[in-house]
């Protein structure tokens, strides 16, 4: 080997161990690894693995209504998934991103159905009702933990259970339900959060937008709302309050070292709560959104849960904790869950294969450091390879 | 009252059992050092494969082995991952969670022409046989065997843990694994086998709902029994006897729910359901307060590094 | 160096590389059977590598070892304990919320059938070593209860129990006080008169009183073996560091002024509820340094704890130039300039997964100066971590971006001297700033104190391992003395003053 190819050859070896180094490189191997399982799963099932995806692949992108549903998909668990990795940051486990997004919906509804403001106040109002909803249960959490020591995984998941059974309860009540239905009323029409409610379906938005085919495809067949750009806006927010504010600065101190923040003085107890309230508002939020974004625009009696919540974690965790993370490992959750249902239709492959491919990548997300490793045991033989041509 | 009485006894233990299973998992995970969030989807998997076992060789005992094992076979991929390659556990776990429920849903469209629900399958016997006591109210207490056999793995998980050579390594590894090491005491081994047999237990716990309380599988059979029982792992600070005192309760508080619910109080159902978990809070808050981990909990280990 | 069966273990040419690095380069070691012997050096010399090696816990690239003159294969601990070689580590190996005997029977369980454990013959068998090797613990006890030199001779019985011959104690006497050092002593002797060889690792001090001969190993080379009768301790010194070294601070005498921090009566409880502190008064004026010393568990951790209001003082009061801060917040107590260095840095003192910068306002982060309307400025941040890591000589210098936890203990300890005294305080508590660190690192900590004395500031130096267990401060009255130190008193629920007063140096 000539010096000159040595060289390049080890240039080209320094950009893989980089390559090989990034976070993000990790978690694109996970996704294609959740492919490939799901791929043999299928084959082995006796499915075309091929038509398999690009069923799922068309079902998310071949039509502009197709898109707009993912997107709509995707943005409550972009919204959990940024409250479990606002959690986790501050040290704090918050399996109970399901109940509070339940709180959220149900507060929404409470607000939402009864009053009837002009719109520029009744959407704050009902969003904050929602908001609160979440907070809520999220303090609850948080202050069992600081003042009685019980563990959030605990409260979390009797708190998602009480609120299953609470919101069915209000579906259930007189002043609330609907007749001969399993849902509630819906929230008054000047609550609703869709992109131009009133102007798309009335006679003149209708006509401009027949001349625009894709968007009227994109707006008037969906359900097109504010909770995507509420997310990115929320999910900006969560990282500014993490990384650049001082309150952010108190809770992860608080959530890496406790002894530490309690000897420099930070109240440890209220900050667990601050952060469990922030990180329950969030989902909060996601549920409010939903009831007013999207149609039957109600809640409805709940057999069992919608997985929001726990959507979210998986969000976060294929994210890394990252709150800008979340908006894109949202999307491709979103896509995988609205695409996937194509996939049945197409070629009859049980939807669950959705459920598997997720699993696979969270999996392999969790043996994410291995690659790294991997990179390092590389160089070591590059290195070793090297000594011995010097 | 004497039937209200063995009533609420009778449908105690029928719940309690499927958590016992899961919680005793649970147990055995942790105290070795794994923490187990995954024991909702190895539940679901033990359930799936009892079902199917059951509805193809018409024996239920068959099932219920088959169950274990192949809760057990699940959860090696939590035990490679979390032992083997040291991930992050409770993202593993998370992962199992996701996973089970798509193969279980995945393989039961599979075997049950499309729909994720089995047809009756053949269940395990009741202790004193079925039928035995009919008519009267003592016929509550002719429970399934799966209570049985989960207070006898109860007390077995309780001797091996404090009256056993392995317990004792088992304990160690979990709150100080260095030094179980320096003693040479195989860390990655111990902690292995936990998980696996934590997946075996979680199996008999999914195992439990299909092949006797809802004798069929369907989409919601386990639906968050294997959170409720990792709540119970929590809650009895982390031993066998605290966690089955915790699932006895948790069923407690649901008998309580169907028999309040018979039009006894003037409640709407949906807020009495509400009960056990708001129940199991107030004890927590009352009575039981800070439960301490196994120190080593969720912290992989990694020779050298201390 | 020839196979001698007169030698306990024959460690020879023995090579370990951690990657690149070579931790340690053809070191030979010989130790007589029946002995007391030293491996010295540095921390990072490679004193314990080479122990781990003899342990088993590494293996060596190249070398041999020979017990008793013959040559053995150590690849895991199993080994070494079937060669009859125990080792009791630095940080004790001990299941804190086990008992002692189950500690000590861990992985060589006494069993009945089906392995079903024995634990009356166990604690037979344990209680029959206690006595031979007069040991003193109670078998039964649990391991969180008793204290630091107690567990320390747990960690000897675990050897003892598995027949060992030859004990390796790593650094046995940097967690114990001088009371506690003379026991263990004792401890040695006794074992070596009765046939068991001892090998000890040491930084410095107490190796003429412990030991016959001792190894000097320096950057993983080994740089002699010396007969200890015959050395000084500056001599050893030198061949540890490799260069002359003080082993006296140099410091003017002190100037001290008005008393800034006293305490008066101060009771303080336990997690128990036990009294810890009983009525302990002293006061430390401008300008000096008060030294208060005792054997671990003595309170001085509630102390702590009630002078920075992380606990509550039951009865008496701590005040700050004349104002009682006793009871108020942690918060108060940052505001009348009181700042705390402490020996549990990791845990206590730093944030290990925040950065250099986010560590050096740890205490600051809500002064105006590090941004307004609660949002951290950024720059101003790291300009001022980047200030303190020149002026402290923080290294590597370009860490203000990295985790804590990458720095070496001693630049870790650096970080939090340089953010405690960058603000300037009036009181400074030390409590056993220098534990863990190396030499370097000790004779800068002991500088930097002398620097704040110098500049005016009050030091409490609490100079013994602060640790929970059942002796309290008023058992022990025995003093750390230094020049510039003065005795502090406890009493004993009774109102004592100062003794002696203003004085002893």
């Amino acid at each position: 080997m000539t010096r000159q190819t040595q060289g390049a050859a080890a240039a080209q070896a320094g950009m893989v161990q980089r390559i090989l180094h990034r976070p993000i490189t990790a978690t694109l191997i996970a996704i294609a690894l959740g492919f490939g399982v799901a791929a043999a799963l299928l084959a082995a099932a006796g499915y075309d693995p091929g038509a398999s995806f690009a069923a799922l692949f068309e079902g998310v992108f071949s039509k502009p209504k197709y898109v707009s549903n993912t997107i709509i998909k995707a943005a409550p668990i972009i919204l959990t998934g940024i409250s479990v990795a606002f959690a986790f940051k501050t040290g704090l486990f918050n399996i109970g991103a399901e109940g509070q997004y339940i709180a959220g919906a149900v507060c929404a509804v409470l607000v939402g159905a009864k009053l009837d403001l002009p719109m520029p106040l009744q959407i704050p109002l009902v969003v904050i009702a929602g908001v609160a909803g979440g907070a809520l249960i999220g303090a609850i959490t948080g202050a069992l933990k600081a003042r009685f020591g019980i563990h959030e995984v605990i409260t979390s998941i009797m708190l998602n259970w009480t609120m299953l059974y609470l919101n069915n309860f209000v579906v259930q009540s007189a002043a609330y339900h609907r007749p001969t239905s399993t849902s509630s009323i819906p929230v008054n029409a000047s609550s609703f959060t869709t992109i131009l409610p009133a102007w798309k379906t009335s006679d003149a938005g209708l006509e401009t937008l027949r001349q625009v085919p894709w968007l009227y495809d994109f707006l008037v067949k969906t359900d097109v709302n504010i909770a995507f750009l509420v997310a990115v806006l929320v999910a900006v927010g969560a990282w500014f309050v993490l990384f650049r504010s001082k309150l952010g600065y108190e809770l992860r101190a608080v959530g890496f070292s406790r002894d530490a923040a309690e000897f420099a003085g930070m109240p440890v107890g209220r900050n667990t709560l601050i952060a469990m309230a922030i990180a329950g508002a969030i989902p909060g939020l996601a549920g409010a959104l939903m009831v007013t974004g999207v149609e039957p625009h109600s809640i409805s009696t709940l057999a069992g849960f919608e997985n929001y919540g726990f959507n979210g974690f998986s969000v976060a965790l294929i994210a890394g904790s990252s709150p800008i993370g979340c908006i894109f490992a949202g999307l491709l959750f979103g896509g995988m869950i609205y695409g996937g249902q194509s996939v049945q239709m197409a070629v009859g492959a049980p939807t669950d294969i959705i459920n598997i491919m997720i699993g696979t990548i969270v999996f392999f997300v969790a043996l994410a450091r291995v690659v790294p490793l991997v990179a390092d045991l590389l160089e070591r033989r590059a290195q070793k390879r090297g000594a011995r041509h010097a | 009252m004497l039937n209200n009485l063995l009533l609420l006894i009778g449908i105690t233990l029928m719940y309690s059992t499927p958590l016992v299973f899961g919680a005793l998992g649970g147990v055995i995970s942790e105290r070795a050092g794994v923490v187990n969030i995954g024991i909702e989807g190895m539940m679901t998997v033990g359930a799936l494969a009892g079902a199917a076992v059951s509805f193809f060789t018409g024996n239920a005992w068959l099932g219920f082995i088959a169950a274990g094992l192949a809760g057990a076979a699940f959860a090696v991929l939590h035990a490679v991952a979390a032992v083997t390659f040291k991930a992050d556990q409770n993202v593993s776990g998370i992962a199992l969670n996701l996973l089970g429920p798509g193969i279980a849903l995945f393989a039961a469209r599979l075997f049950w022409g499309g729909g994720t629900q089995s047809p009756s399958i053949e269940t395990l016997p009741k202790i004193l046989g079925k039928g035995a006591l009919a008519g009267t109210p003592w016929a509550n207490l002719n429970v399934d065997v799966t209570v049985i056999i989960g207070i006898v793995a109860a007390i077995a998980v309780w001797f091996v843990l404090y009256r056993t050579k392995w317990g004792l390594r088992v304990r160690a590894v979990g709150e100080h694994p260095a030094a179980a090491d320096t003693l040479g005491i195989n860390v990655g081994r111990i902690r292995f086998t936990c998980v696996v047999l934590s997946g075996m237990f979680a199996g008999f716990g999914g195992a439990s709902i299909t092949l006797a309380i809802i004798s069929q599988f369907t989409q919601t059979a386990v639906a968050g029994q294997g959170f409720i029982a990792l709540a119970a792992v929590i809650f009895g600070k982390w031993t066998p006897h605290g966690a089955y005192g915790a699932c006895l309760l948790f069923g407690a508080a649901q008998a309580l729910v169907i028999i309040l619910g018979g039009g006894v109080v003037p409640v709407p159902s949906e807020l009495l359901a509400c009960l056990p978990y708001v129940l199991t809070l107030v004890v927590l808050v009352l009575f039981v307060g800070r439960s301490v981990a196994p120190k080593a909990d969720g912290v992989p280990y990694e020779k050298g590094v201390r | 160096m020839e196979p001698d069966a007169s030698l306990a273990v024959q460690m020879r040419g023995i090579v370990k590389e951690f990657g690149t690095f070579r931790a340690l380069d053809h070191v030979d070691l010989a130790v007589k059977r029946g002995s007391i012997h030293a491996v010295l050096g540095e921390n990072g010399a490679g004193k314990s590598t080479l122990m781990n090696v003899l342990y088993g816990l590494y293996r060596a690239e190249a070398g041999e070892i020979l017990l008793n003159g013959e040559r053995v294969e150590i690849t895991c601990p199993t080994d070494a304990i079937a060669h009859g070689i125990g080792m009791v580590h630095q940080h004790f190996m001990l299941v804190d919320n086990f008992t002692v005997t189950e500690n000590i029977v861990l992985g060589d369980e006494v069993c009945g059938a089906a392995g079903v454990l024995d634990m009356k013959r166990a604690r037979e068998a344990v209680a029959r070593i206690i006595e031979t090797y007069g040991l003193e613990v109670d078998p039964d006890a649990k391991i969180e209860e008793i204290s630091v030199g107690q567990q320390q001779r747990v960690e000897i019985l675990k050897a003892l129990y598995r027949g060992a011959d030859i004990l390796i104690l790593d650094e046995p006497t940097a967690v114990l006080t001088p009371q506690e050092i003379e026991r263990l002593v004792r401890i040695m002797r006794e074992l070596a008169s009765a046939g068991k060889t001892v090998i000890i690792t040491h930084k410095l001090k107490e190796i003429k009183a412990s030991s016959d001969a001792c190894t000097i190993i320096r950057r993983g080379v080994q740089v002699g073996t010396v007969d200890v009768s015959r050395a000084s301790e500056e001599e050893l010194a030198e061949l540890m560091v490799g260069h002359h070294v003080n082993l006296v601070v140099e410091k003017a005498p002190a100037a001290p002024g008005e008393t800034v921090l006293s305490i008066r009566d101060l009771v303080v409880e336990d997690e128990r509820g036990v009294e810890a502190v009983r009525g302990l008064s002293l006061s430390v004026r401008a300008g000096e340094i008060v030294g208060l010393a005792g054997i671990d568990g003595n309170g001085q951790c509630e102390l702590v704890e009630a002078i920075t209001c992380l606990s509550r003082a039951k009865a008496g009061t701590i005040a700050v130039h004349g104002e009682e801060i006793q009871n108020t917040s942690v918060r108060n107590v940052h505001a009348h300039k009181v700042a705390t260095i402490h020996e549990d840095r990791q845990r206590r003192r730093l944030v290990l997964l925040f950065t250099v910068a986010e560590n050096a306002i740890l205490e600051r982060y809500r002064d105006p100066a590090f941004g307004r309307r609660g949002i951290l400025d950024r720059a101003a941040m790291s300009s001022f971590a980047e200030g303190l890591i020149e002026a402290y000589d923080i290294r590597p210098a370009d860490n203000a971006d990295k985790p804590a936890r990458a720095l070496s203990g001693g630049n870790q300890q650096k970080v939090i001297i340089a953010r405690e005294v960058s603000g300037e305080p009036d009181v400074l508590i030390a409590v056993q700033p220098t534990r863990g660190l190396d030499v370097g690192a000790i004779e800068y900590v002991h500088r930097a104190l002398v620097a704040e004395r110098d500049r005016g500031t009050a030091i409490l130096l609490i100079s013994t391992r602060a640790r929970r267990g059942h002796e309290r401060i008023r058992h022990h009255r025995r003093h750390l003395q230094r020049q510039d130190h003065r005795h502090v008193q406890a009493g004993r629920g009774r109102r004592e003053p100062p003794w002696p007063p203003h004085g002893g140096r």
